[in-house]
């Protein structure tokens, strides 16, 4: 394993570059993405079940029939990593809308109505009471997403795109277990550090749930 | 001047809330709603601000029609507070009072310095202003609620059972404060509530509602308790509502004098002063500390706090009856102590002569009615 590491630290860096990015564009275009729909089930509850239930049916499909049918979707090279950004931007999202409806749900009935008789309205309410307060729910929900694209992205290498996965497939070809040790420390690690940052980030977002907590 | 016009709420399951509403909230006072659970009563106030429209009527504001006016700048003039406060969780304290001001565009640097002022005047120590709602307890959440609620200084304030969360003592508290507030700021204010007792404490007039949202009864609380119009009224109001109207009386009792014993005085100073087998204890300023047995104190001993009996209630000399009745019936020694506004002792009266000045009031008021109703017909 880490004889693999020495001679080819090139290759194993490119790999771990590429595999973060793989894994967090993804979340930050599912989030982008899911916040606006997340919106409209939380404020039009009836679009509610219809929308987390299409959320609930789209994490379902197998994660490489959906790389594979991408480029045929897409019209792009099979190859290109474009195909999976796109695919783990559909898992984020779906993964993330429920979240975010969530989030915005959990507003204590109380401070939505002291919220309405203060005159808050549309944009100005959803960015200053509905979405800081649905932070912590939301932070809970990248966490897994963002943890799970770690693991769905090495699922890429049987498609021919470089990352951490690519150190399975070598490994597996090769018969060297100490290679395919190799990728899953690098990728535990990785999880746990975009874990770890998105802890923090949520932390610096919500100063008044440590308050709360130090009671 | 709020004023409900055939008001009408018919929620879209076919629940008819309020019914024909026709009221006059006057301005500079306090109105209260009072009625069982679901008879209208956040129905009405919440159709003030439109937090929800009304089926049909009208609701003016001054000589504004409500219904005319766009929603924001509507809820920017009227202050809401509710149950439970509903404070932001994610704001501390002083930028949750600024709310309305930042909201109306004044400068973070005003809108904070008015915050601080609020803080101040409703009774908040200035060392919250950095914490968080929830490192506040109950009440002082409530207090945070009424002081953002009269940040950028509306006339109109619309509560909603804001002191029914906090414990009885508590609410006692912020109920006095929030009636010392009124007595400075004379804002245009509807409070709800299902509590009787603080509709009658708080109210300039009291609107008493029956489920299906119609008004019972618009009127002062001690003509509410003396003459409540039907049996719904009679028993909301309850049944000790004779001895509550009481709380409305005040006449000047003649106190009569009360030789005092002090800390320190011996056995046979107490003896000499007390009467009835009772002496009264003041301290330097003569304000009243409690009640001694006279024969209680052993000879040769002296007068400590060991031997004060604390019962009895004090009751202000030019207070109501209804305290002065109430300080004669819990003193041990049978006579209710009467203070001045600087809690000094004035002197001390029997319940038998409490009930005498009671009984020349209501035959006052007797003769009073019966020529009403003899040059009236
Ligand atoms: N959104 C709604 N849809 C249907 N019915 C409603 C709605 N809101 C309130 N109601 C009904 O309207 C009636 C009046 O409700 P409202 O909340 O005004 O009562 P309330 O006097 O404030 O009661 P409480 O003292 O319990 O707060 C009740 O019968 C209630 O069930
Ligand atoms: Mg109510």
């Amino acid at each position: 394993m880490i004889n693999y590491l020495k001679n080819n630290p090139d290759n194993v860096s490119e790999w771990f570059f590429a595999h973060v990015w793989l894994s967090v564009v993804p979340v930050v275009l599912g989030l982008i993405i899911a916040l606006p729909i997340g919106w409209v089930a939380s404020h039009y509850r009836w679009t509610y079940p219809p929308i987390t239930n299409l959320a609930g049916l789209l994490y379902t499909v197998p994660s490489l029939a959906l790389f594979i049918i991408m480029p045929s979707i897409l019209g792009t090279k099979i190859l290109s990593p474009i195909n999976m950004v796109v695919a783990l931007t559909v898992y984020s999202v779906a993964l993330l809308v429920r979240v975010v409806a969530d989030g915005l749900n959990s507003v204590a009935p109380d401070v939505r109505a002291a919220a309405t008789a203060m005159g808050f309205t549309g944009l100005g309410r959803f960015l200053k009471v509905d979405l800081p307060i649905a932070v912590p729910v939301i932070t809970a929900g990248l966490r897994v997403a963002t943890v799970s694209n770690v693991s769905l992205v090495s699922i890429g290498a049987l498609i021919g795109v470089p990352q951490l996965g690519s150190l399975f497939t070598t490994g597996f070809s090769r018969y060297i277990p100490g290679i395919v040790l190799l990728g899953i420390v690098l990728c535990l690690v990785l999880a746990l550090v975009l874990d770890g940052l998105i802890i923090l980030g949520g932390r610096l977002l919500t100063p008044w749930q440590r308050a709360v907590a130090k009671r | 001047m709020i004023k409900f016009e055939s008001v009408v709420k018919k929620y879209p399951d076919g629940t008819v809330a309020v019914n024909g509403l026709d009221l006059v909230a006057p301005s500079g006072k306090i109105t209260v709603f009072v009625g069982p659970s679901g008879c209208g009563k956040t129905t009405s106030l919440r159709m003030i601000n439109r937090m929800i429209e009304p089926t049909s009527g009208t609701i003016w504001l001054d000589d504004q029609d409500t219904g005319k006016v766009s929603e924001s700048t509507l809820r920017r003039g009227i202050g809401y507070v509710i149950q439970h406060a509903g404070l932001f969780p994610h704001r501390t304290i002083v930028d949750n009072i600024a709310t309305v001001p930042l909201l109306l565009g004044w400068d973070k640097k005003k809108a904070r310095a008015r915050s601080l002022e609020l803080m101040e005047r409703v009774g908040l120590d200035p060392n919250f202003a950095r914490r968080y709602p929830a490192q506040l307890s109950g009440g002082q959440q409530q207090r945070v609620g009424v002081a953002r609620a009269l940040a950028a200084d509306p006339p109109v304030m619309l509560m909603d059972e804001p002191f029914s969360a906090v414990d009885p003592v508590v609410r006692g508290e912020l109920q006095d404060e929030f009636l010392r507030l009124q007595s400075e700021l004379g804002k245009t204010i509807i409070f709800v509530t299902h509590d009787i007792d603080e509709a009658v404490k708080l109210g300039d007039q009291v609107a008493v509602l029956k489920v299906g949202g119609t008004l019972a009864q618009l009127a002062s609380p001690a003509e509410l308790l003396t003459d409540p119009v039907d049996d719904f009224v009679a028993g909301f109001v309850g049944r000790d509502r004779g001895y509550r109207a009481l709380g409305f009386e005040s006449g000047t009792l003649d106190a009569a004098s009360e030789q005092t014993v002090k800390f320190g005085d011996d056995s046979a100073t107490v003896l000499r002063a007390g009467r009835d087998g009772w002496a009264l204890a003041v301290d330097e300023a003569r304000r009243p500390l409690g009640w001694v047995r006279s024969a209680a104190v052993p000879s040769g001993k002296q007068v400590g706090p060991e031997l004060l009996h604390r019962g009895g209630t004090l009751a202000s000399v030019s207070g109501s009856l209804r305290a002065a009745l109430d300080a004669a019936l819990s003193s041990p020694s049978g006579r209710g102590v009467l203070i001045d506004e600087n809690g000094a002792l004035v002197g001390t009266v029997t319940a038998a002569e409490v009930v005498q000045r009671i009984e020349s009031h209501l035959h006052a008021r007797r003769d009073q009615h019966d020529e009403g109703a003899v040059s009236g017909g």
